[in-house]
């Protein structure tokens, strides 16, 4: 038997409308990277903010080491050697490496002064134990946001942490990125510490891990050493039933060109040029996929199209009628929709109750409108007829949106946007922070407006979403199209290296 | 997670935030009264009783809660669409002047025509005033605060300027002493211009009611424009637009609403509310323009919208307190031969304002904390 590094038994946490944790038994190896899985809401950021002493459990215990231990406050849990990876990051951005990471444990010379030298060297230390260089006076507003979580493990690790704690990491990096996480993780594993990662992504739960935790609706529905396993019996363990991860794609039946982009260029938001000579066109019934790192202007290309943000040079043709810097509005009208990739901020009124957020956009249009008044017994109709298709979870209309779970949130803005038939479907991220279940509901979704002849352009920056669902790839990179692809005939590393602008190396990268 | 079917006591608390205030409030004021050596129960009860324990005295409290209900709608309105318009007093200035040119120089309208004409004009006056700061906001981003402040000080001069060029004659009295109007007012309004007071209807009614009583029909007028904020905010498209617009202006434009229209027309609508106090100021109580620096019930209107959480419902019933607060308030000072001032009452005005803000902040992190799930 291995030793135990960490055990939580019978954890329950209730919150005022539900049981986020209901007798939950977690237990990690010294030593090994343990996986926690589950879809959001399952219950997993409650458990690892009970061990982190962010929460008290209601009942149930802690050992850490074999010892019980009374985790309040996150002081403790560091005083207990156990460190956390937040999702966002904690950083301060004019601050360099080195003072990120030893803030609030600062070393001192003669009592009042920060021993910067000490810092420095501590901090180079750390990284080259895991095996990467780190220039520790680097502004962190200056780092890309794969050094950023660099900066956050050696922080934890600088506090002395053994038992390490990841939430989602990979979730804001590139596909090279996550390979060069994992293998610091791995180093630290050598290392003798233990690793708790938090994932939604089941391939990484394969590639990294020794075992796996499932959680499903506050409870662990399982514990499976990785070898004994594989992921189609991980996913349905986290929904409770088959997932179909193999994306069943009708052949293509191309329809005329739906929507033309000609030289398109934009601005982003600081003024700088964010869209540069982009063209291309997406046929009815086919699906242009956009891959690239965020921030390469996908973004302000989405906006352009839907009339969120000007052109300042450049055609948009819909259907051959030129629709360039209309009003978003009107855009609407010419029936185009969009799932934004932010969909908190941008695709949803999260004070709004699921009925007002259903009319978003079609709110001022006669049947939702009678006289001067807004017509409620339309609009409550209209609510739960689309909350019974689109199985919209919890199924009160009358809830705010912001009481729903994210996937659920999603759900709303798909059944929104669709409803208008729509002829060109924008989509923008479509299954970010999502879970299993609902990934498989968005992919359903934009497969039947494909075969049902409806053009889509996607964005995302899941490369495999991308494979799976594009008919073609366009490999987007500082605001430019690298190139566009038959899915057929490249892989994730191909595209991978476009994406990061590695167009020197394309000859050598021929796929085989 | 598991639901459990169980009544969310959280939203009733919400409710309540406000009336927890300010019984706290209370509490915390009477300590003050007894530091100033008076009774606190004593204070209380003749400050209450006084105020709602008769009909003169729900007179009394009502007139000083019709222009709150104005100016605090004019802020609560504006809230809804994310706008902070503190400029209720420059609105309220202007509407109100004008209300009272309009009745002092279309004299010979019948009062059908007049009367309606008045409170146009007083609306019309406020909506002008607040499209500037909305206009302004929406276009070039300059925020609504400092615009609306600023124009606070434009209508005061304005108004001076403009009660000097049409200064009321002087008096028989006056010409008779050889000298000149001296009180910066107007001429009275029209007859048929004057909002008839309650004391008229209740007579009507045969219903015993002071004649002195200054409450007038401009309270009705309060109440239904009470009603016609909240139809507007929950039942209209506008009202789903300014909203959409307030609680989240990104995604509203994503809903191709178009977020500078909102904002100039929740500023227009607003203002018009502030500008409404004229029918009470003017064309129910002083029947002409009397011009001051600051009557503070711009300023007391953000008070009654923070305490009525923005909500028009809320807003009457904190204007309604106020009222209670001041008119009683006048009344412990007289009883108590000025050892009571008004000024303590005043005191514990701000208190209230300060304890809903903390408790509406703790109760808000109290939401939060228990909302931070999985």
């Amino acid at each position: 038997m291995p030793e135990i590094a960490l055990e939580m038994k019978n954890i329950t946490k209730r919150f005022p409308l539900v049981v986020a944790n209901d007798k939950v038994n977690f237990s990690v190896y010294k030593g090994e990277i343990h996986a926690l899985v589950g879809e959001n809401g399952a219950g997993k950021s409650t458990l690892m903010s009970i061990l982190y002493g962010l929460y008290q459990a209601d009942s149930g215990e802690i050992f850490i080491n074999g010892k019980k231990a009374n985790i309040s406050n996150p002081n403790i849990a560091i005083h207990l050697k156990i460190g956390m990876v937040h999702q966002h990051f904690m950083l301060v951005p004019p601050l360099t490496v080195a003072e990120n990471i030893i803030l609030g444990m600062e070393p001192r010379k003669n009592h009042f002064f920060i021993d910067m030298e000490k810092a420095i060297k501590k901090v180079e230390e750390l990284s080259e134990s895991m095996g990467f260089k780190i220039d520790p006076e680097a502004k962190i507003e200056n780092v890309s946001v794969g050094i950023q979580q660099r900066v956050e493990i050696i922080k934890v690790l600088f506090r002395g942490a053994e038992i390490l704690i990841m939430d989602e990491p990979t979730a804001v990096l590139t596909p090279q990125e996550v390979e060069e996480l994992f293998e610091i993780l791995r180093s630290l594993k050598k290392q003798g510490k233990t690793i708790i990662f938090i994932t939604h992504k089941l391939n990484e739960v394969k590639d990294l891990s020794d075992r796996v935790t499932v959680m499903r609706r506050g409870q662990v529905v399982g514990v499976k050493n990785i070898k004994d396993t594989n992921q189609e019996e991980i996913a349905s363990m986290m929904v409770g039933r088959k997932v179909i991860f193999k994306v069943e794609k009708k052949p293509l039946n191309l329809g005329k060109v739906t929507l033309k982009v000609e030289k398109l260029e934009a601005l982003n938001n600081k003024g700088l040029p964010a869209v540069k000579d982009i063209s291309f066109e997406i046929k009815e019934g086919e699906i242009l996929g956009f891959a690239g790192v965020e921030g390469n202007g996908q973004t302000e290309l989405v906006e352009v199209i839907t009339g969120l943000r000007p052109a300042s040079s450049g055609k948009i043709f819909l259907n051959n009628r030129d629709i360039t810097n209309d009003s978003p509005r009107s855009i609407r009208e010419d029936k185009i929709a969009h799932i934004p990739e932010d969909r908190r901020r941008r695709g949803i009124i999260s004070d709004y109750t699921v009925a007002e957020n259903l009319i978003l956009g079609s709110h001022y249009l006669s049947p939702f409108n009678k006289g001067l008044s807004l017509n409620f017994a339309v609009i409550n109709n209209h609510a739960n007829h689309l909350i019974k298709i689109f199985d919209i979870r919890p199924s009160d209309k009358d809830n705010l949106l912001k009481s729903l779970s994210g996937g659920n949130q999603q759900k709303v803005i798909v059944a929104r946007e669709l409803y208008g038939e729509p002829k060109l479907l924008v989509a923008a991220q479509p299954t970010r922070g999502l879970d299993v279940g609902s990934i498989e509901f968005v992919y359903q979704q934009i497969l039947n407006e494909r075969d049902k002849g409806k053009a889509i352009l996607l964005i995302s920056a899941d490369l495999e979403e991308i494979l799976s669902l594009a008919d073609r790839i366009a490999v987007i990179y500082e605001g430019k199209i690298v190139n566009i692809l038959d899915p057929k005939k490249t892989n994730e590393k191909e595209i991978g290296l476009l994406m990061t602008g590695s167009t020197k190396n394309k000859e050598l990268l021929k796929v085989k | 997670m598991k639901s459990i079917k169980k009544f969310d006591y959280t939203i009733l608390l919400e409710k309540m935030t406000p009336l927890i205030a300010v019984i706290l409030a209370l509490l915390v004021g009477s300590v003050v009264i007894r530091l100033t050596g008076e009774d606190p129960i004593f204070v209380y009860k003749t400050l209450f009783s006084n105020a709602i324990g008769n009909r003169d005295g729900w007179g009394n409290v009502l007139f000083r809660a019709t222009p709150l209900i104005f100016t605090g709608l004019t802020v609560a309105f504006a809230f809804r669409c994310g706008l902070f318009n503190i400029g209720g007093e420059g609105q309220m200035y202007i509407g109100t002047f004008l209300a009272a040119w309009v009745g002092f120089t279309f004299i010979h309208l019948p009062a059908l025509i007049l009367i309606p004409l008045c409170v146009l004009a007083a609306a019309a006056g406020g909506a002008l005033w607040a499209t500037v700061p909305g206009i302004l906001k929406a276009k070039t981003g300059v925020h609504e605060v400092i615009v609306t402040i600023m124009m606070n000080w434009i209508a005061a001069s304005l108004t001076f300027y403009l009660v000097l060029l049409y200064k009321a004659s002087a008096t028989e009295a006056m010409k008779a002493a050889g000298v000149q109007q001296m009180i910066p007012h107007t001429d009275e309004i029209a007859e048929a211009a004057r909002l008839p007071r309650l004391y008229n209807i209740f007579k009507f009614l045969n219903i015993d009611f002071p004649a002195h009583n200054q409450v007038n029909v401009s309270f009705f007028i309060a109440i239904g424009v009470a009603i016609l904020a909240y139809y507007i905010l929950w039942k209209t498209k506008l009202g789903y637009e300014i909203r959409a617009v307030g609680y989240n202006a990104i995604a509203a434009e994503y809903g191709g609403i178009s977020v500078a229209r909102n904002i100039i027309l929740a500023m227009m609508i607003s203002g018009a509310f502030a500008g409404l106090v004229g029918t009470n100021e003017v064309m129910g109580f002083k029947y002409r323009w009397r011009q001051e620096l600051f009557t503070n019930l711009g300023f007391n209107g953000i008070a009654v919208a923070l305490l009525g959480k923005n909500h028009p419902l809320g807003v009457v019933l904190a204007a309604i307190l106020f009222g209670i607060l001041n008119y009683g308030g006048a009344l412990v000072n007289i009883y108590t031969e000025g050892r009571v001032p008004r000024e303590l009452i005043m005191v514990l005005q701000a208190i209230i304002v300060i304890f809903v803000i903390i408790s509406d902040e703790l109760f808000k992190r109290l939401i939060r904390q228990r909302r931070k799930i999985a």
